[in-house]
């Protein structure tokens, strides 16, 4: 796939605009639906996530020379174990009440499609530099992503927002919202909203082959058959 | 296929089936199903009071205009016309508890209209019953309003805040309710679901109009009566089956929320394995969970079950082979 060399800059938008994890390649799927209950536990996660990206990329490119392609994913897997570990002390030590909030899905980060993903597609075939850049895109959108989908469902749901009460004095808020069903339902109409704002091309007719396929993980395979669109 | 439609009009081209048309209109089917509905509406004002009117005014006024902003801001044909938004307002409000606060059956409403139906294409695109999907939606986001039902205004004591429906009172282990009551709807429940004899009156009417065909209703209410006498609660074959065909949603689901024409599958044989499951699942959820009342989870459960079901019992091709 040779093709003009990207900018920096244009890296770090694909991230938050054409590629956005959560809502372009669908990748990530379990958190983004598990974990965004309330707006901070998007933050949070986002964060968390954006670490072990940007740190797995980068070194998974640093080692792209040598790491043999045959045992790429088991050494891929080393490295995000690391960072994972790394941000779960972290969050125990420092953040204990986010971190009890989050909970499994902290350690479920080694297994996250989007690491995974940027590993495989970008960080083995790229410079350190842009693969530094492409993991702050891509956790920016994915931080930026899961934080809107836990705004509206924390308003919706409790009538907070980042825990401040606003409508919940006014009306009762809906429970369905905080609910899985709900998670589903704010993810669905988010996506095709932002289909809308940013017009974006129906993915069927789009012949880019680095949208939606993952090495690991069913959401990533089960997309990547539907050319990157949900079912 | 995708070289684009062909249209009738144009004799040139040979157009795909169907080539024979009816008369029948959505509008004159919708208007149908209104005209079913209204003994069952009446005998929700008669036993809930006025409130029950003012309840079905403005589910139905909402649902419509929902349907005519969202085919406006969505830049769609007006549908309004058609009526099918009529009749889930008429359906969503017979399924809510009469002394709902408004502003949660307008919320049902645009869940109806807008979520479960405009967003997926508008009339015949909908995968779920939209007035069902709100129903459920309003149990699962307001638990406690949507399970606080009001006694029949036939009773002599004003008032009363709180009343068990029959099913209510079975799993708490209250005082069931005479049969006769049930028959009537002089017992609590959603307004529009107590009377079974104002609904089968209905039933009757969309039968003898054609609007529907009895595969539903009647395997449904049929195995939902033989899984609730098999699964008794003292023990196998001990159930009454007459208690459960009469109480709860049993009758409004299976002869106007199931036989909904885009949410249950196009042949004989399909209709029958989808009424049946809905039969079965109802007994299982009223008799095996939390919940007294399981006709609209199992409806909806069966709704999302039915291009399953329309690929499996689809018709061999006349003249194809002889068993597909």
């Amino acid at each position: 796939m040779e093709k003009k060399k990207k900018s920096l800059g244009s890296i770090f938008l694909d991230g938050i605009i054409n590629q956005n994890p959560a809502f372009r390649l669908l990748l990530g799927n379990c958190p983004s639906l598990a974990i965004t209950t309330l707006a901070k536990n998007g933050v949070g996660m986002g964060l968390a996530a954006t670490f072990v990206l940007v740190g797995s990329n980068l070194f998974i490119s640093l080692l792209r020379k040598i790491i043999p392609e045959k045992v790429r994913i088991p050494c891929f897997i080393v490295v995000i174990a690391s960072f994972t570990t790394i941000v779960e002390m972290i969050m125990a030590a420092f953040l204990p009440e986010l971190d009890k909030e989050l909970g499994i899905y902290i350690p479920l980060i080694v297994v996250n499609c989007i690491i995974f993903a940027r590993a495989e597609m970008f960080a083995q075939k790229n410079p350190p530099v842009e693969s530094f850049m492409d993991g702050i895109g891509m956790g920016t959108g994915f931080m930026i992503a899961i934080t809107i989908i836990g705004s509206v469902r924390e308003l919706l749901g409790s009538g907070t927002w980042m825990g401040i009460p606003v409508t919940v004095n006014l009306f009762e808020p809906a429970t369905f919202f905080i609910l899985p069903p709900g998670g589903f339902l704010v993810m669905g109409l988010l996506i095709a909203l932002f289909n809308k704002v940013f017009k974006v091309k129906d993915p069927r007719t789009i012949e880019d082959k680095e949208v939606g396929c993952c090495a690991v993980g069913c959401q990533g395979c089960a997309n990547a058959a539907n050319g990157g669109e949900t079912v | 296929m995708d070289k684009g439609e062909y249209v009738l009009d144009n004799l040139i081209n040979v157009s795909s089936s169907p080539h024979i048309r009816s008369g029948v209109t959505t509008r004159r089917l919708m208007l149908d199903v209104i005209i079913a509905l209204i003994p069952a509406s009446a005998a929700g004002i008669y036993f809930f009071g006025l409130r029950a009117a003012l309840l079905i005014a403005v589910t139905v006024a909402s649902c419509v205009l929902f349907e005519y902003l969202t085919r406006k801001a969505l830049k769609r044909s007006n549908t309004i016309g058609d009526l099918s938004a009529v009749v889930t307002g008429l359906l969503l409000a017979l399924n809510l508890p009469p002394e709902l606060p408004l502003w949660m059956a307008i919320i049902g409403s645009f869940f109806a209209i807008v979520i479960v139906k405009q967003l997926f294409g508008g009339i015949g695109q909908n995968f779920l019953n939209p007035a069902l999907a709100a129903r459920a939606f309003l149990v699962i986001s307001y638990g406690t309003r949507m399970t606080t039902w009001t006694q029949p205004s036939t009773y002599a004591a004003a008032d009363a805040v709180s009343f068990a429906t029959p099913l209510g009172a079975l799993k708490e282990g209250g005082q069931l309710p005479d049969l006769i009551d049930m028959f009537i709807g002089n017992i609590g429940g959603s307004t529009g679901e107590t009377s079974a004899l104002a609904l089968i009156i209905g039933g009757i009417y969309l039968l003898a109009r054609g609007v529907i065909t009895w595969h539903i209703p009647v395997v449904y209410i049929g195995t939902a009566g033989l899984f609730a006498w098999i699964l008794g609660r003292d023990g196998l074959l001990t159930g009454n089956p007459l208690f459960h065909v009469l109480a709860g949603g049993l009758m409004i689901g299976a002869i106007f929320m199931a036989t909904d024409y885009t949410t249950s599958p196009m042949t004989v044989k399909g209709m029958v394995i989808y009424a049946a499951g809905c039969g079965i699942l109802t007994i299982l959820f009223r008799m095996y969970t939390n919940m007294p009342e399981g006709v609209s989870y199992a409806i909806l459960l069966m709704n999302v079950a039915v291009p399953i079901i329309d690929r499996f019992t689809k018709p061999g091709r006349f003249g194809g082979a002889a068993n597909v």
